[in-house]
């Protein structure tokens, strides 16, 4: 299947301190990649340097055949590529419904009634038609987080990035979360998903990609990466 | 439209107050209080929008003055084109400085745009032409009809002027790059994120900004008719311009305008009535009750008793 994001060689260094080092990943149209690792692996590092929030120091980030590696976020996030972050960022003197409204005018050029239109159909969506007026940093955490991928949506992209959308969620809301971003995907929409949560991580992902140290360890199928000896050690220690 | 309608009115009325035989003492009072509106109003642009607090406001009140001035000494150019010209010179460098420091956030835009006033007034302190650090006296020019003094129909500039503020101000506010600004001051990387192109925006707000704050110092040359380095790039125009929107709201358009009114009038009082070396007492006091009291300042208030009555 054709690679919607092609990421060749890529390093990131903060002063002395290797965050990625030479690391190649392909993510195919459509797939769901499940992206795990210890703390400090790399994992919001990398997710960084595909969304435009960091620059790479080398290598290549490719999406839809275009290197975007030198483009700033809001280009790339023009081009398709949304995200969600590891730590909720509301704009939090809007509503829920203005937080949508930003992307809608921004990347889809959609203002006025269309905009709130759209704005109130993805909130449905996400459950959250009912928190639509209500300023954004009253929400609790999982209504944060079902409005930040909302939010990323709005923006109408072809490849989501979820950084950790599950975390300080109860067992029912991650299985809410997770229910949202597979009908995401049956839309058609390409979604990398860092996690934590094994059992989120090996139920969601089609393939997943361990990384450790700011370098890709491991990839394969859910299975072969949780049995694999690096991984293993990486999680567990010696 | 009704607040179009309201604006136009509101200039109206002032402009022909100018034409009555009121005391010339309301006039030169009015025009401090209407360049604190224009002060607030252009600072709220940044300042308040999108959070990059500007702590140069004399700089560019100093370059719009002295622009203002050159072109005086030079070309003996009308004020409408001072004005122009001023106005043009500091939304340059709006874009200067922002090009400079925007990428900078926090304290570190803050301590970056109070440089530009040194650099600014160093500069002037060492440029004869336009009277060093002694400054110039100035002769004012023949006043136009139907004006009966110079106080007088720089009153009604300065009306015209925080008309443009304000109105500048409300559109940035009701369209999208308000939005964005908003979500630049909230978040400013789920702002890119989001698709905002947050530079540009934010140069876009430091143009207007500046070309606005550069607008306020024109006037002032002919106003006092005399021009110093000191005074035109004194601290307190910072302060004044950011204890305004503070004190009025920094969240709508309003707050700058009403913030100015209610700060300059009682500015202009406590100088008539008591002395005017209280002034900046006077801003101090009220901009710590506000940040520790009402840090929505006084809209944020009305908003707060209209949600409650509710």
């Amino acid at each position: 299947m054709e690679n919607i994001l092609e990421v060749t060689s890529l390093s990131k260094h903060f002063g002395g301190f290797t965050a990625l080092s030479d690391v190649t990943l392909a993510v195919a149209k459509g797939e769901r990649l499940g992206l795990i690792g210890p703390n400090g692996s790399g994992k919001t590092t990398l997710i960084n340097c595909i969304s435009g929030a960091l620059l790479n120091d080398a290598g290549e980030v490719r999406f839809k055949g275009q290197n975007v590696a030198r483009m700033a976020a809001n280009a790339r996030t023009q081009r398709g590529i949304a995200r969600s972050f590891q730590i909720p960022r509301p704009f939090g003197s809007m509503t829920v419904r203005e937080n949508l409204l930003v992307p809608l005018s921004y990347v889809r050029n959609l203002f006025g009634a269309k905009a709130v239109a759209e704005a109130d159909a993805l909130l449905h969506d996400m459950g959250l038609s009912d928190r639509a007026d209500v300023l954004s940093n009253q929400l609790s955490q999982v209504e944060l987080r079902k409005m930040e991928l909302a939010r990323a949506m709005a923006a109408g992209p072809d490849l989501l990035i979820s950084d950790e959308a599950m975390a300080g969620l109860s067992g029912a809301e991650v299985e809410e979360v997770l229910g949202i971003l597979f009908k995401l995907n049956a839309k058609g929409i390409t979604i990398i998903m860092i996690e934590h949560i094994m059992q989120a991580v090996m139920k969601f992902s089609q393939r997943v990609v361990c990384l450790d140290a700011g370098q890709i360890i491991c990839e394969g199928s859910p299975q072969e990466v949780v049995a694999n000896e690096y991984v293993q050690r990486a999680y567990l220690g010696d | 439209m009704k607040y179009w309608i309201g604006c136009i009115l509101v200039v109206l009325a002032l402009a022909g107050l100018s034409l009555s035989d009121i005391n010339e003492y309301l006039f030169f009072a009015g025009f401090v209080i209407l360049q604190g509106v224009v002060l607030a109003s252009a600072w709220n642009i940044l300042g308040g929008y999108a959070g990059y607090v500007n702590f140069g406001v004399p700089a560019f009140v100093g370059v719009g003055a002295y622009t203002a001035l050159v072109l005086h000494l030079a070309i003996d150019a009308p004020l409408l084109v001072q004005i122009a010209g001023g106005m043009l010179t500091a939304g340059l460098l709006g874009l200067f400085v922002g090009l400079l420091t925007l990428r900078l956030r926090g304290i570190f835009f803050s301590i970056a745009t109070i440089a530009v006033i040194f650099i600014l007034e160093a500069v002037v302190m060492n440029w004869r032409y336009v009277g060093g650090a002694t400054g110039l006296q100035l002769t004012r020019p023949e006043v136009m009809a139907p004006f009966e003094s110079y106080t007088r129909m720089l009153f009604v500039v300065m009306v015209v002027m925080a008309a443009l503020a304000v109105s500048v101000a409300r559109y940035i506010q009701i369209s999208h790059i308000g939005r964005g600004l908003r979500a630049v001051r909230d978040s400013e990387e789920a702002a890119e994120c989001s698709g905002v192109p947050t530079l540009r925006i934010k140069l876009i707000a430091c143009v207007a900004s500046g070309g606005l704050l550069g607008a306020a110092g024109t006037t002032m040359p002919m106003y006092l008719s005399y021009i110093e380095p000191a005074s035109t790039f004194n601290l307190t125009w910072a302060v004044s311009a950011l204890a305004m929107p503070i004190i009025g709201g920094m969240w709508h358009w309003s707050g700058p305008l009403v913030g100015a009114l209610v700060l300059g009038t009682l500015q202009e009082a406590v100088t008539v009535t008591i002395s005017s070396e209280l002034n900046v007492l006077v801003v101090g006091v009220l901009l710590v009750v506000f940040v520790v009291a009402a840090p929505d300042g006084i809209i944020g208030l009305i908003r707060k008793w209209k949600t409650s009555s509710k």
